[in-house]
């Protein structure tokens, strides 16, 4: 009852195409926003902020580069992983060889090496298809990680491989505390998902999902695939550069390549199946899940400390782990952003029977 | 000149037993569509169960059946929890449910037998031949033969018996073969159990060779490259596969690997199958696809 | 069915939130147990920590504690990852009656994230017997302590082994060495050293890595080894990696008794899974094995006889085992002579260093403890983090380990200048003003 379009009319084109048309919606994500830069930094500790929240931002970041590559272009990769390595390393070295360079354009530009990489990589997916090209994104994954290990170049030469980040200043304020990394993430994230959310709404998201559809047809209308899927890697690509150099700037500190290894290209993947694929919401609520499920299991366990051996709760872990995989994805295949577009479907109607 | 003979020998021979774990994608794939990464963890899983019976004192030939009744039951419970409710959903989605069977498999492996590294000794020497002042280990010269009886088994099977037949129906038209009165769903329990026989055996040659550990279920990620090389559907394709992977992974591992650092066996052999893709985008075995609009 | 799902599901999550886990008993020592236990290397952590628990479990069962200070600990699954790693010491840093008391990592990696975290927030971090090398100087590092023996000691004692092998160091000349290193942290933190002592004694080196997620395929490499007919490797494998390199090297034909591993190579855990294979290695311990000393016993009875004991009986004496019980009794004396300056009570991070700057484990406190023989005297000092503790070689023969060499002190005229090297750089490039020991 309370969540309708009736009366709101639009008055111009501008207006019919926002991002939120219902006011509703607008006054639900401008409330989301304000509480997660206002009221969160205030009240959530130093763990919550530092451990959950940064990684859960920058993670959705990089779910959102890999959906729109497997999402809105149907490009399956295994090697979103790879890419945010390619960001983190390079964002090292740009900040690394040219100390003049503000800290955000050192992001950008490791962004766009990461877009080189991936366009690269990319090549491939003009002959193959599928399980496939999935096998091709895993040899990308490979060869990156034994590539930035074991060119010292990369790492300034480290003994161990390992890359630490030069403190964040941005205009003079050292961004330090985990409430002040917390906010710049957070600005961050925010601005590359209304980007990325332009971008799937213009045309060129369009072609991406008709190539997805079936991309012969959408060849015979004059989509170039070329280009197209290029794009949809480069693009991707540059999201998840920019997630790695984040991950290793703002969140860990330092980082070495094995951070970013196969496990975490398949924990991406998930994000967006259980999300949901195709959708920027989706890589949100994905994220979120796989955030919060081992933190979850690991408090309801400690519960059992006693009873159950150390060992033994992490196993258990990792099975419920997979079997919550495997349910969710009988139980609503098109991930938790569909639940959710029920749930407001239902609420068009509520508290009213039909 | 014998330096390269026995490279690509030692080689040829850890071929075949890639093309072992392979063949229990190829069976599986070919049969229900479904690329299972589980392979992996059922490999582990069955090695793990086997040494742990063994170890409890038990005889081998009735550890060797305990084992293949679990891959049986574990065929079973696949077959009736997660793939009937999937029928229907595209590739990807069941991709990703063997995904998450996979982390399912590999956790109630060590929640039930522990994640302690175990040696397994199936008897079979492990000192090298010196043929002609190469070095050739014995060990490997018996897993080939082993996997060649198994391939002559499978096939044998799949040529002669009457579920092998019906298998083949499956394989080529779930509709028509539905039609013809084929139980679909009792098909594919039994190409489960087969692959999971299939992954006994190469459980036990891997674990014998390299000890039965977590990293096992990372010779599914092995697999792959000769998966693409050989097609996914086809098992002569998987031997192939096997072997070009094998020889070539350690030639170029012994070759060209001083001058970069070594560790190239890790991303070589998947840089190989790119290549191969991109010429022949079906892989060398693969059945050519046909794409309508 | 997916209504309740839903709600089933948000409830969990909001009552997660709520709940925490359960905060550390009232006036204990709090002492994190950052472990991991599945994957490759988990037979490694579960043994050596297993052990460190044991000898806290032991103490507060036989001595009540320390002085009366009980002792109370917290297991982490690091899973061997640096972010979970970080997590863990975020979340255990504040728990207890004055924030955790150290953090022991066996996780080069995690260590060399966590070194600016310990520093600024005053927790000791313990790397025994790893790395990074260079923390062993404590005007640069206050925060950081490679006890007992750190990488780069070990390496040299592993040299002076081979030239004792081999009838003296002027018969290294010429000779060809492999380091067949883990491609991790831990794994590459010798290569620097390697060159340095390959330029002093004349010997050739060369380094191969082995890819740590997989680390199964060696085949190439051991055939390569064999074929450049090289005198010695070195094998600084870790976990699975180990026994797969003593099968290969077997198989390829390289005499498995040229093989010296690295003190994280060479315990129980290493060899018994290489079967045959592994008859004849040789590895350095910073630590004995074997059961025959009475803190075990101690911890038999005490812990064991009530069925709760953290590793299986089975393994307890083992050489990694028997590490953790090193590890224990390390952070047992530090907390003591803290409290000698300090006073009986929970003591924070901050007095805990000077504890651990101040270890002075002789013989004589070693055979009051009843781990003679188990380890050796360890002294460390604000300057020196690490505590000259000495390195022994032992071979395994197919059913134990047996010792075969004294316990050695490596010369240390090699390894001190680039540690003040390489500690000065890292105060250079992290605007570090290095403290003055000689002040304090």
């Amino acid at each position: 009852m309370l969540y309708r379009e009736c009366g709101q009319f639009k008055s111009s084109y501008k207006s019919d195409s926002s991002i939120f048309p219902i006011l509703q919606d607008k006054i639900g994500i401008l409330s989301l926003l304000a509480v997660a830069f206002f009221v969160v930094p205030v009240f959530a500790n130093e763990y919550w902020l530092g451990s959950i929240l940064i990684p859960f931002l920058i993670l959705s970041l990089a779910a959102i580069g890999l959906n729109i590559l497997t999402g809105y272009a149907g490009q399956l990769s295994l090697g979103s992983a790879a890419f945010m390595a390619v960001g983190a390393f390079a964002a090292y070295n740009f900040a690394l060889r040219m100390p003049g360079l503000p800290l955000i354009v050192d992001f950008i530009l490791a962004g766009l090496t990461a877009a080189g990489v991936g366009i690269l990589f990319g090549l491939p997916s003009l002959r193959i298809k599928g399980f496939y090209l999935a096998v091709a994104t895993l040899a990308a994954q490979f060869f990156i990680i034994w590539a930035l290990t074991r060119f010292g170049w990369f790492s300034n030469y480290s003994a161990s491989g390992i890359i630490t980040a030069p403190p964040i200043i941005i205009f003079g304020y050292e961004f330090s505390s985990a409430a002040s990394r917390y906010l710049l993430t957070l600005s961050i994230v925010s601005v590359f998902a209304l980007a990325a959310t332009n971008i799937i709404r213009s045309s060129v998201g369009r072609s991406w999902m008709a190539i997805r559809d079936m991309d012969i047809a959408a060849e015979v209308i004059g989509i170039k695939m070329l280009n197209t899927k290029l794009l949809a890697f480069a693009i991707s690509s540059f999201f998840c550069g920019v997630a790695g150099a984040l991950w290793a700037f703002l969140y860990l500190g330092t980082v070495d390549a094995q951070a970013f290894d196969l496990a975490r290209s398949f924990e991406i993947l998930f994000m967006i199946i259980i999300g949901g694929v195709g959708s920027i919401l989706g890589s949100f609520l994905g994220a979120a899940f796989i955030i919060l499920l081992p933190i979850l299991l690991n408090v309801f366990f400690s519960l059992f400390s006693g009873a159950v051996h150390a060992d033994t709760i992490s196993h258990i872990e990792v099975m419920i782990f997979g079997a919550l995989i495997i349910f969710f994805l009988i139980v609503e295949p098109h991930g938790l952003a569909r639940l959710w577009q029920i749930a407001k479907e239902k609420l068009r109607l509520w508290p009213f029977p039909h | 000149m014998d330096f390269f003979f026995e490279v690509l020998i030692g080689g040829l021979l850890a071929g075949v037993m890639y093309s072992l774990v392979a063949l229990g994608f190829v069976l599986i794939y070919k049969a229900s569509g479904v690329l299972n990464f589980a392979q992996g963890a059922m490999v582990f899983f069955a090695a793990l169960t086997f040494v742990s019976l063994l170890e409890k004192g038990l005889n081998f030939w009735a550890v060797l059946v305990l084992t293949l009744g679990f891959m049986v039951l574990m065929a079973y419970s696949i077959q009736k929890l997660v793939l009937d409710k999937l029928v229907n959903q595209p590739q990807i989605t069941l991709f990703m449910a063997t995904i998450g069977l996979a982390f399912f498999i590999e956790g109630f492996a060590q929640t039930l037998w522990g994640t302690e590294v175990h040696g397994l000794d199936l008897g079979i020497p492990d000192e090298p031949f010196i043929v002609a002042g190469m070095y050739i280990s014995q060990f490997d010269i018996i897993a080939a033969l082993l996997a060649g009886v198994l391939v002559a088994a499978l096939a044998v099977f799949f040529n002669k018996t009457r579920i092998g037949r019906a298998l083949r129906a499956v394989a080529d038209d779930h509709q028509a073969a539905l039609t013809v009165g084929i139980p679909l769903q009792q098909i594919w329990v039994i190409v489960w159990a087969v692959a999971g026989v299939v992954a006994l055996v190469a459980g036990l040659l891997w674990g014998s060779r390299l000890g039965v550990q977590f990293s096992l279920t990372l010779i599914a990620l092995k697999a792959l490259p000769v998966l693409i090389l050989g097609g996914f559907t086809s098992v002569p394709g998987a031997i192939v596969g096997g072997l070009i992977i094998g020889g070539s992974e350690k030639l170029a591992e012994v070759y060209i690997g001083p001058y970069v650092g070594g560790a190239i066996e890790d991303w070589f052999p998947y840089m190989l199958a790119m290549l191969i893709l991109l010429i022949r985008p079906e892989g060398l075995f693969g059945e050519k696809h046909i794409e309508r609009v | 069915m997916k209504k309740i799902t839903l709600v089933g599901l948000a409830a969990t999550v909001l009552s997660s939130t709520l709940v925490s886990a359960a905060p550390a008993p009232k006036d204990t020592q709090f002492v994190p147990v950052p472990t991991y236990r599945s994957g490759p290397y988990s037979a490694a952590s579960t043994a050596m920590f297993g052990g460190y628990m044991d000898y806290m479990a032991m103490l507060n069962a036989r001595d009540a504690g320390i002085n009366g200070v009980r002792l109370s600990w917290e297991i982490c699954d690091t899973e061997y990852k640096t972010d979970r790693g970080i997590e863990c010491y975020e979340k255990l840093k504040n728990k207890g009656d004055k924030g955790a008391t150290s953090f022991s990592l066996l996780q080069t990696s995690l260590t060399y994230a966590l070194l600016d975290k310990v520093a600024k927030d005053k927790i000791p971090l313990i790397s025994m017997g790893s790395g990074r090398s260079d923390a062993t100087d404590g005007e640069v590092f206050p925060y950081v302590f490679p006890l007992v023996a750190n990488y780069w000691r070990q390496n040299v004692a592993k040299i002076e082994f081979i030239a004792q092998q081999e009838g003296g160091v002027d018969k290294l000349k010429g000779k060809k060495i492999v380091n067949l290193y883990h491609n991790s942290a831990y794994g590459k933190e010798t290569q620097k050293i390697l060159d340095a002592q390959a330029e002093k004694y004349g010997f050739e080196v060369e380094h191969f890595s082995i890819n740590p997620s997989t680390g199964t395929e060696q085949q190439g490499i051991w055939l390569h080894i064999r074929r450049i007919k090289a005198d010695w490797v070195l094998l600084r494998g870790y976990g699975a990696m180990n026994p797969t390199a003593l099968k290969e090297a077997r198989r390829s034909g390289f005499p498995v008794n040229r093989i010296i591993g690295s003190a994280w190579t060479g315990s129980e855990e290493d060899v018994i899974p290489a079967g045959k294979a592994a008859k004849g290695f040789i590895a350095p311990s910073f630590n004995a094995g074997g059961a025959d000393f009475r803190v075990i016993t101690d911890i038999r009875q005490r812990i064991y006889a009530d069925g709760k004991g953290n590793v299986k009986e089975a393994n307890i004496g083992s050489v990694y085992y028997n590490r953790g019980i090193v590890l224990g009794i390390l952070n047992a004396e530090a907390i003591r002579t803290a409290q000698g300056k300090f006073g009986n009570q929970p003591l924070s991070g901050e007095q805990m260093r000077w504890g651990y700057e101040n270890l002075n484990i002789t013989d004589d406190s070693l055979r009051a403890l009843g781990a003679e023989g188990l380890m050796t005297a360890v002294k460390t000092s604000c300057k020196n983090h690490e505590g000259n503790g000495k390195i022994h070689f032992q071979q395994w023969d197919g059913e134990k380990w047996t010792i075969i060499s004294d316990w050695m002190d490596p010369d240390s005229s090699l390894v001190q200048p680039l540690i003040e090297a390489s500690a000065a750089e890292y105060a250079h490039k992290n605007n570090i003003t290095p403290r003055d020991c000689s002040k304090e």
